[in-house]
C-alpha cells in the first residue's frame, strides 16, 4: 500500500522514487515487491530498489543524507500508546533525526483518496514562509482545493488572566489585536509565494488560542483535513517527550497524513 | 475619570438599599454566628468577630460583589474535631490552639490566591462534595439535637450522637427536670419557627428573618420572668456567656503545638474545606447576582486569607463565604460589596448595645437554627435527587457520606475522589483512556470566522479530572457569545461535567449568550436525567437510546412544537430518497434520526450520518440537512461556495454556469448543472438577490426535492431555526419561478 501511494506521490511531484528495504534479499521478498510494483498506477515514475541490511534507522538516515532526499516517506501507527511513546517507534525516531522533510501516511490507500484539504502551521518562527511555501507547493501538486493557515496563539500571548469581567474584555481585545496581526503576518507570506501556486486554491486563516502544536491536530481532525504541514521540530530528546509540547501532540496521536517540512542546508 | 464620577454616583444612590440589606443580613447573621460558635465548642463571641473582620476586610479587599462572608456551617464539624483532638479534653486549650491553625490556614489560603488556585474547587466530584456537606449536615444535627432538647453535655462520635437521639427524647420524660423541659420546649418552639416561617406570607412577618424572631421571642420570654418577678428558671449554663467586656477580653492564638502532626492535618482540613465552601458559594452567588457580574475568585480567596488570619488573631473562627447569607444579600436588594461592609458594622453594635440580652439567649434556641440549617445540608431529597442521575452516584454519594461519618472529612472527600475515579473505569472497562489522555490537552477552541461562533470541540474524554480546561476555556468567552461545543470526539462525559456545563449555559443565557452542546446524542446514559453520564457505545449495542433525550433533542423537539410541525427522534433506515443527490453519490448514508418535519412532509431537517471512503480510509461524519420536496419538476443543479466543493461535480459532467449581469454571484457562487438555459431561466434576479443577501448554504436539487446544508457537522438548534427560515422562502421564490 504504501509503496503504491509513494509511487503515486513521486508521480505528482514528478520525482524519482527510491525504496529502501532493509533487511535479507531473499528471493521471496523480491518476489512480492516486483508483485507489487507491478499493480502500480503510474509506472513510467523512474523507481530504484535498494537492498542493505543492518540497523534500519540508521542505514535510512545514512541513505538520505548520502542520495540527497528530498522527501522521506513513511507509514506510521495513527495511535501510539504509552510504550511506544517513550521509547519510540522507528517512524517517529526518524522523523525526529532525519535531514529532509518527512511525509507520515496514516492510512495509505491502494486507490487515490483525493487529497482536498491542507492545513498548514503558521507558527510565528522563521520556518513557517518556508513551511507555508512548501504546503502550496504541495497542494498545487496533489490538487487540494483548499489550504488554511492555522495560527496558534498561546495563552501566554495573551498576558491577561481572565479573573473577572474586567479583565476578559481586556483579554478579548488583545486576542482581536494578536489575531488581526497574525493574519497580516500570514498574508505577506503568502503575497511572496509565486501565483501559479496558489491560483486555484482557497486560502483561509484561522486563529485558534490554544496548547501550541497540540491544538492544530485537533483542528485539522474537527475540520477532517487529509493533509497536515508542520515545521520542523528544532530539537528533541527524552525530555520533550516527558514534557511533551509542539510536535510530540501530534506525532502521538496523528490525526491526518502529516508532513514535516525541514529545510535543507 | 468620567466613569469614576459616574460610579461613586451609582454608589451613593444604592447606599439605602446597601445599608437596609446588610442590617437584614446582620439580624440573621447574629444567631448563626453564635450558634456556629457554639457547635464548634469555640466561645459563642469568636463566630460573631469571624462574621466582623470578615465583612470589613472582604468587602474592602474582596473580588466579589453581592458575597456574605463569616464563619460557614462546613467548618463546624473540622474545628470541632480540631478543638477537642488538639485541647486533649480542655477544650479552651483546644481552642486555642485550633486559633492558631485557624491563622496557618489564613495564610494558606493567601497562598492559595496568590497561586491563583481558585480552580481547586474544580476537583471534586459533584456527588462526592453532595456526600460531603450531607455529612457535615448529619454532623451539625446530630449534635445540636441534643443541646435543643437541654442536653447540653452529650459527646461521642456523629454516629453514636446520632443514636442517642430518641434515646434523649424518652430521657426527657423519664428524669423530669424542669430546665432541660424547659430549654426542650424553647428548642422545639424555635425549630417550629425555623420550619414553618418560610410558609407564612405576611409582609410584616417576613421583614425580620426567622432566626432573628426566635432570639426576639426567646430574650423577650425571659423579660417575662422578670416583670412577674419570678427567677428566670435556667441557670447560666443553658444559656450564651459573653464576655463582660468583649474588646478587652478577646483571646488570641496559641501556636506551640505548630510541629505536630495533629496541628498540621487541622491546617491542612481547615484550609480544604474552607476554600472548597467558599468557592462554591461564590459561583452559586454569581448566579444569583441580579447584574450577572463575574467574581474575580482568586481576589476573593486572597482577601479571605487575609480576613481569616486578623480573625484567628483576634479570637475568631475562619472567615468564608457563605451562600445562605449571601442569598439573603441579594434578595433584600444589595448590588455592591458595601452590604457585607455594613453588616459587620451593624454586628459591632449590636454586641456593644445588647450585650445583656444576648447572655439571655438559651442555647436550646440556637441550637434549634443550628438543626434547621444542618437538616437542610443533609435533607432527604438531595439524596433524591443524585439517585435520579444514576445509580453510580448514589454510590459515590454514600461512600463520601459514611467514609465522613466514620472517619473524618479529609479521608472521606478523598475516599470519594478514588470511587468516582474507579467507577469511571469500570465504566469504561478501561483505565487507559484515562491514563494515556490525561496529561493531553484535549480542548481545541476557535472562532467560526463566517458564523462568529465559538467552536469547542472536546476529544478523548472529559470528567472531572480535567474538568477544568474546558472550564478554562469557557471562562475566557465572553457570555454574551454563541458557543458551539462539539462533543463527537469525546467517548465519556461524566456526571460533574454535565452539571457543570449546565451552569454555564444559565450563566449564558442570562447575559443573552448561548450554548448549544452537541454531539452527545449517540452517547448512552443510564438515566433520564439530564446530568446523567454518558459515554460513547458502539452501534450495535445501542437498543433504546432513545428514551433518553440530550438538551438538544428536548430543544428540537419544542422548535418543532413552535411551527407545529412533527418531531421524531428515532433512526430511520430509509435513506433511499437521499440517494439521487450527486453530493450522497460517493457517500454511504446508514441512518438519519432527529427528524422533523412539517404536516405535509413537504419540509424535513434531520441529522444524519454519512460515510466517506471505506476500509482504512472510511470516515464517518454527522451533519444536519434541510430536505424539501417542492412537488415539481426542477432542473437539475448544485450551488455551492465557489470553489470548495467542486471536485465532485468535476465528475458528473456538470459545468459552472456564469449567469449574465451578476458578476458578484458569478464569482461567489459556483452553479452548476447540465441545461444551462433551463437554469438561467430558473435563476431570477429575485431569487439570485435573495441568494447573496443570505448566509451561504449548500443547495442542491436531484429533479423533484432540494437539499440544503450548511456545515460537515451537526448544526445547533438555533442554526436549524435560521436554516428551515431560509428553506421555506428559498422554496417559495423557486416556485415562482417555475
Amino acid at each position: 500500500m504504501n509503496i503504491l501511494e509513494s509511487n503515486r506521490i513521486a508521480h505528482f511531484f514528478e520525482a524519482k522514487l527510491i525504496l529502501l528495504h532493509v533487511g535479507e534479499k531473499t528471493k521471496e521478498k523480491q518476489f512480492k515487491l516486483a508483485d507489487v510494483l507491478s499493480e502500480i498506477s503510474y509506472p513510467d515514475v523512474p523507481t530504484e530498489i535498494e537492498w542493505k541490511q543492518g540497523n534500519p534507522e540508521k542505514l535510512i538516515l545514512e541513505t538520505c543524507s548520502i542520495a540527497k532526499i528530498d522527501l522521506l516517506i513513511l507509514g506510521a501507527l495513527q495511535h501510539e500508546n504509552k510504550f511506544q511513546f517513550y521509547v519510540g517507534s522507528i517512524a517517529r525516531k526518524l522523523t525526529r533525526n532525519v535531514c529532509c522533510s518527512v511525509l507520515l501516511l496514516i492510512k495509505p490507500s491502494a486507490n487515490r483518496v483525493p487529497c482536498r484539504h491542507v492545513v498548514v502551521n503558521g507558527l510565528n518562527d522563521p520556518g513557517t514562509p518556508f513551511a507555508i511555501e512548501q504546503a502550496f507547493y504541495v497542494s498545487s501538486a496533489l490538487g487540494a482545493q483548499q489550504i488554511t493557515i492555522v495560527e496558534e496563539i498561546l495563552p501566554k500571548e495573551i498576558h491577561v488572566t481572565v479573573e473577572d469581567d474586567r479583565t476578559l474584555k481586556k483579554a478579548n481585545i488583545i486576542k482581536e489585536r494578536i489575531a488581526l496581526r497574525e493574519d497580516s503576518r500570514i498574508k505577506s507570506i503568502i503575497s511572496k509565494i509565486p501565483e501559479k501556486f496558489t491560483v486555484n486554491q482557497k486560502v483561509k486563516t484561522q486563529s485558534i488560542f490554544g496548547k501550541r502544536g497540540y491544538s492544530i491536530g485537533h483542528y485539522a481532525e474537527v475540520v477532517r483535513a487529509d493533509l497536515l504541514v508542520m515545521n520542523a521540530p528544532k530539537k528533541t530528546g527524552l525530555w520533550d517527550r516527558i514534557f511533551p509540547h509542539d510536535i510530540e501532540y501530534i506525532l502521538s496521536d496523528l490525526p491526518t497524513d502529516l508532513l514535516i517540512i525541514r529545510q535543507q542546508n | 475619570m468620567i466613569a469614576k464620577k459616574k460610579q461613586s454616583k451609582v454608589f451613593i444612590k444604592t447606599l439605602p438599599k446597601n445599608l437596609f440589606s446588610g442590617f437584614v443580613v446582620s439580624l440573621i447573621a447574629l444567631p448563626l454566628g453564635l450558634g456556629l460558635a457554639l457547635a464548634s465548642e469555640a466561645p459563642p463571641i469568636s463566630g460573631i468577630i469571624a462574621a466582623v473582620v470578615g465583612g470589613v476586610v472582604v468587602a474592602l479587599l474582596g473580588g466579589s460583589n453581592v458575597t456574605i462572608t463569616g464563619p460557614g456551617n462546613g467548618l463546624v464539624i473540622v474545628l470541632l474535631g480540631a478543638i477537642t483532638t488538639l485541647g486533649g479534653g480542655d477544650l479552651y486549650a483546644g481552642y486555642l490552639f485550633t486559633l492558631g491553625a485557624i491563622v496557618c490556614s489564613g495564610v494558606f489560603m493567601l497562598l492559595l490566591g496568590f497561586l491563583k488556585l481558585g480552580r481547586l474547587a474544580d476537583f471534586f466530584p459533584a456527588s462526592a462534595i453532595e456526600g460531603m456537606l450531607a455529612a457535615i449536615g448529619l454532623g451539625i444535627l446530630a449534635k445540636q439535637f441534643h443541646i435543643m432538647i437541654g442536653h447540653n453535655n452529650e459527646h461521642g462520635s456523629i454516629i453514636s450522637l446520632l443514636i442517642q437521639i430518641p434515646e434523649g427524647i424518652i430521657g426527657l420524660y423519664n428524669n423530669f427536670h424542669l430546665e432541660e423541659i424547659i430549654a426542650a420546649s424553647i428548642g422545639v418552639v424555635a425549630l417550629l419557627i425555623m420550619i414553618f416561617y418560610s410558609k407564612i406570607r405576611n409582609k410584616y412577618f417576613q421583614l425580620i428573618p426567622a432566626p432573628m424572631w426566635i432570639l426576639i421571642l426567646s430574650v423577650s420570654f425571659s423579660y417575662v420572668f422578670q416583670w412577674i418577678e419570678v427567677p428566670y428558671p435556667m441557670q447560666e449554663q443553658f444559656l450564651v456567656n459573653i464576655p463582660d467586656k468583649v474588646l478587652s477580653n478577646l483571646a488570641f492564638p496559641d501556636f506551640s503545638k505548630l510541629r505536630d502532626s495533629d496541628f498540621i492535618v487541622a491546617v491542612f482540613a481547615i484550609t480544604l474545606i474552607a476554600s472548597i465552601e467558599s468557592l462554591l458559594s461564590i459561583k452559586a452567588v454569581d448566579k444569583l447576582d441580579p447584574q450577572n457580574r463575574r467574581s474575580n475568585v482568586n481576589k476573593d480567596l486572597k482577601a479571605l486569607g487575609i480576613a481569616t488570619t486578623i480573625s484567628g488573631l483576634l479570637g475568631g473562627l475562619n472567615v468564608v463565604t457563605v451562600i445562605a447569607r449571601s442569598s439573603v444579600n441579594v434578595n433584600n436588594g444589595a448590588t455592591n460589596k458595601s452590604a457585607n461592609f455594613f453588616h459587620a458594622i451593624f454586628l459591632i453594635v449590636f454586641v456593644l448595645l445588647f450585650q445583656d440580652q444576648l447572655r439571655r439567649i438559651p442555647l436550646a434556641a440556637l441550637a434549634a437554627i443550628l438543626v434547621y440549617t444542618g437538616y437542610k445540608l443533609a435533607t432527604p431529597r438531595n439524596f433524591k435527587k443524585i439517585a435520579k442521575i444514576g445509580k453510580e452516584q448514589v454510590v459515590i454519594f454514600l461512600v463520601t457520606l459514611l467514609t465522613t461519618l466514620f472517619t473524618n472529612l479529609i479521608t472521606g472527600i478523598t475516599a470519594g475522589i478514588l470511587i468516582t475515579f474507579l467507577i469511571h473505569i469500570l465504566i469504561n472497562k478501561s483505565i487507559s483512556l484515562f491514563v494515556t489522555h490525561l496529561a493531553k490537552p484535549n480542548i481545541l477552541m476557535f472562532k467560526e470566522k463566517d458564523s462568529n461562533n465559538y467552536y469547542i470541540s472536546v476529544k478523548y474524554f472529559c470528567s472531572f479530572l480535567n474538568f477544568y480546561k474546558l472550564k478554562n476555556t469557557l471562562d475566557v468567552i465572553s457570555e454574551d457569545q454563541n458557543v458551539v461545543l462539539d462533543f463527537s470526539m469525546c467517548d465519556f462525559v461524566d456526571h460533574t461535567v454535565m452539571e457543570g456545563l449546565d451552569n454555564y449555559v444559565d450563566t449564558f443565557s442570562n447575559k443573552e449568550g448561548n450554548i448549544e452542546i452537541i454531539g452527545l446524542d449517540k452517547h448512552g446514559a443510564d438515566s433520564k436525567h439530564p446530568f446523567a453520564i454518558r459515554k460513547l457505545i458502539p452501534l450495535a449495542k445501542i437498543g433504546s437510546i432513545e428514551k433518553y433525550f440530550t438538551k438538544r433533542q428536548t430543544l428540537l423537539k419544542t422548535t418543532a412544537q413552535e411551527f407545529e410541525w412533527n418531531y421524531n427522534p428515532k433512526r430511520d433506515k430509509k435513506t433511499q430518497f437521499l440517494k439521487g443527490f450527486i453530493f450522497f453519490k460517493t457517500r454511504k448514508i446508514p441512518y438519519i434520526y432527529n427528524v422533523i418535519s412539517d404536516q405535509q412532509n413537504r419540509y424535513n431537517v434531520f441529522d444524519l450520518e454519512f460515510t466517506e471512503g471505506e476500509f482504512i480510509a472510511r470516515e464517518v461524519v454527522k451533519t444536519t440537512l434541510l430536505h424539501i420536496d417542492l412537488h415539481h419538476q426542477i432542473p437539475l443543479f448544485t450551488l455551492d461556495k465557489e470553489g470548495l466543493l467542486d471536485f465532485v461535480y468535476g465528475l458528473a459532467g456538470f459545468k459552472d454556469i456564469k449567469i449574465d449581469n451578476h458578476p458578484d454571484f458569478n464569482k461567489r457562487f459556483y452553479l452548476s448543472g447540465e441545461n444551462e438555459a433551463e437554469l438561467i431561466n430558473l435563476f431570477t434576479d429575485e431569487l439570485i438577490l435573495f441568494l447573496e443577501s443570505n448566509p451561504y448554504y449548500h443547495i442542491e436539487s436531484n429533479g423533484t426535492s432540494l437539499i440544503i446544508l450548511k456545515k460537515e457537522r451537526l448544526l445547533s438548534v438555533q442554526e436549524i431555526k435560521a436554516m428551515i427560515y431560509f428553506g421555506k422562502q428559498l422554496s417559495a421564490l423557486f416556485l415562482k419561478a417555475l
